[in-house]
């Protein structure tokens, strides 16, 4: 179990502090080069940009997901309901991003249908810049914001939304001043689910983003592949999972399960 | 407020399911176009006649196969140690490889393979990619097992005991029993994210073992193809049919 979880990454760890072979792999010295690498503007722009890709796709996904949640906390049929949600999360995550393509480009469904109904001239560009992306981590990762938002909205004790009632208040500062505050441990487990898997997203901003939207995702996969520069590679992968560790950690502190 | 709510839900599980449904519904489109022309196999025909495509799905279910009957075993073993003797360490490198980003798992991977090439003379190919997806696969196991395990009473296995079995008999004929329907739906579900994944097997793959989803990235990355929306469709059937097996196992 150790030896295959914690020896790749330690492996990693020390990759990021070698220096580039001439036909890649590593060679010696030691060196924090690759570091000092991550503060290049170019670099640090794309780790910006994904850091706020998948900052907006989580609050996407947590404002959209909080309104299906209290239906199905609300529905008769809640096994159902909430197995609806789950069900495409378990087809295979490449055809579900495909089957975007499909819709979204030049001569795709969209378009194809607009301009048939003559509304528009042009096909609209709808694929390959962030919005697509941003559409694609919003429906590849819903279910990863509604299954901890479930737990803890199902858990919620009615009464208390009755005692507001009584008290006052209206529906919509019930919502706002009881449920969500009591939900907060959910939201903030919904959104550390959410941000750390697209953060690291390679396929769907490949796929949907093309050449234009390149996240970090992207920069390490072509540093390992085509670039065949795998200590600063490495050292990436290194900023990514020391991320995922710290958010993880956090969102232990507050004693939440995860999974 | 509540119609609302209903009809906000139906438009959040059209947004979920339509782009799969209507793409199942074109792969039986007699056109190339997306133009609707009539309904035909002849997409589904093309498919399951080119070489190359039936080689890799074999190829994936050979990859798939014997990394969930290596990933389970591991797994289901990994859940029982955790649950006798809670290890921090363990149990935080399970979570840690849940949250972890695939294409650092891949690359991570790669670099653990290139380094163990220098002992050992092997190459990437089916072998890696196995080793692979085991690694990956093997914490959603031990996570679904866990979860059976806390609802074990330990006075069953103690009682076995108790009756002269030994440590391992009281294992193999009380707790794996109770056990089972766990470790049957934990494999399902390694089988189906080991026979998904793309972004760790294209890392550690060698030219032998082309697999599905890697043909299919680079049939999309070519464009839309009527073809891979049959290939999509036979994939997303078979992989749901799967799931709903694995439910039903949970459940019962």
């Amino acid at each position: 179990m150790l030896v295959t979880l914690a020896i790749p990454s330690t492996i990693v760890c020390l990759y990021s502090l070698l220096t580039r072979g001439a036909y890649g792999g590593v060679e010696r010295p030691w060196t924090l080069e690759n570091f000092k690498l991550l503060g290049d503007p170019l670099y640090l722009m794309i780790f910006f940009r994904s850091l706020w890709i998948a900052a907006a796709a989580t609050a996407l996904c947590i404002g959209l997901a909080f309104p299906l949640v209290l239906f199905i906390a609300r529905s008769r049929r809640k096994n159902l309901c909430l197995s609806l949600v789950i069900l495409p999360f378990w087809t295979s995550f490449l055809i579900r991003i495909y089957a975007w393509m499909f819709l979204l480009r030049d001569t795709g469904l969209i378009n194809t249908v607009l301009r048939g109904a003559g509304l528009i001239h042009d096909p609209l560009p709808l694929l390959y810049n962030d919005g697509a992306v941003l559409l694609g981590l919003v429906y590849g990762f819903l279910p990863f914001a509604v299954l901890p938002l479930y737990a803890t909205v199902e858990r919620l004790d009615p009464a208390l939304l009755e005692a507001a009632a009584d008290l006052g208040a209206k529906p919509l500062d019930a919502l706002f001043r009881v449920t969500i505050p009591l939900c907060a441990p959910g939201i903030r487990a919904a959104a550390i689910l959410t941000f750390v898997p697209c953060l690291g997203t390679y396929l769907t901003s490949d796929l949907l983003g093309g050449s234009k939207t390149i996240l970090i995702g992207n920069v390490i996969q072509n540093q390992f592949t085509a670039a065949r520069d795998w200590p600063f590679g490495a050292a990436l992968s290194v900023v990514l999972m020391m991320l995922a560790l710290v958010l993880m950690f956090a969102a232990r502190r507050h004693g939440e399960e995860l999974v | 407020m509540k119609r609302g709510l209903a009809l906000y839900a139906i438009a959040v599980y059209a947004f979920l399911h339509l782009p799969l449904l209507i793409l199942a519904l074109f792969s039986f489109n007699a056109s190339k176009f997306t133009l609707w022309e009539g309904f035909s196999l002849r997409w589904y025909r093309a498919a399951l006649a080119d070489a190359d495509l039936v080689q890799s799905a074999i190829n994936s279910l050979i990859i798939a196969i014997s990394a969930t009957a290596l990933a389970t075993t591991i797994g289901t073993l990994a859940a029982y140690a955790l649950w006798k003797r809670s290890s921090t360490w363990l149990a935080g490198s399970l979570y840690l490889s849940l949250v972890t980003p695939e294409i650092v798992t891949g690359v991570s991977l790669l670099a653990f393979f290139q380094w163990a090439f220098r002992f050992l003379h092997w190459k990437l190919g089916m072998h890696t990619v196995i080793l692979a997806h085991v690694a990956f696969s093997v914490a959603y196991v031990a996570v679904v097992v866990m979860a059976r395990l806390r609802t074990f009473d330990p006075a069953l296995e103690e009682a076995a005991l108790d009756l002269g079995a030994d440590e391992f008999g009281a294992f193999r004929r009380v707790t794996l029993p109770y056990l089972w329907p766990a470790i049957a739906a934990a494999a399902m579900l390694a089988f189906t994210v080991s026979i998904d994944d793309y972004v760790i097997t294209s890392l550690v793959a060698g030219i032998d073992s082309q697999t599905l989803p890697m043909t299919i990235y680079a049939m999309a990355r070519r464009g839309v193809n009527p073809m891979l929306n049959a290939i999509s469709t036979m994939v997303v059937i078979v992989l749901g049919a799967m799931v709903l097996m694995a439910e039903r196992l949970r459940s019962s």
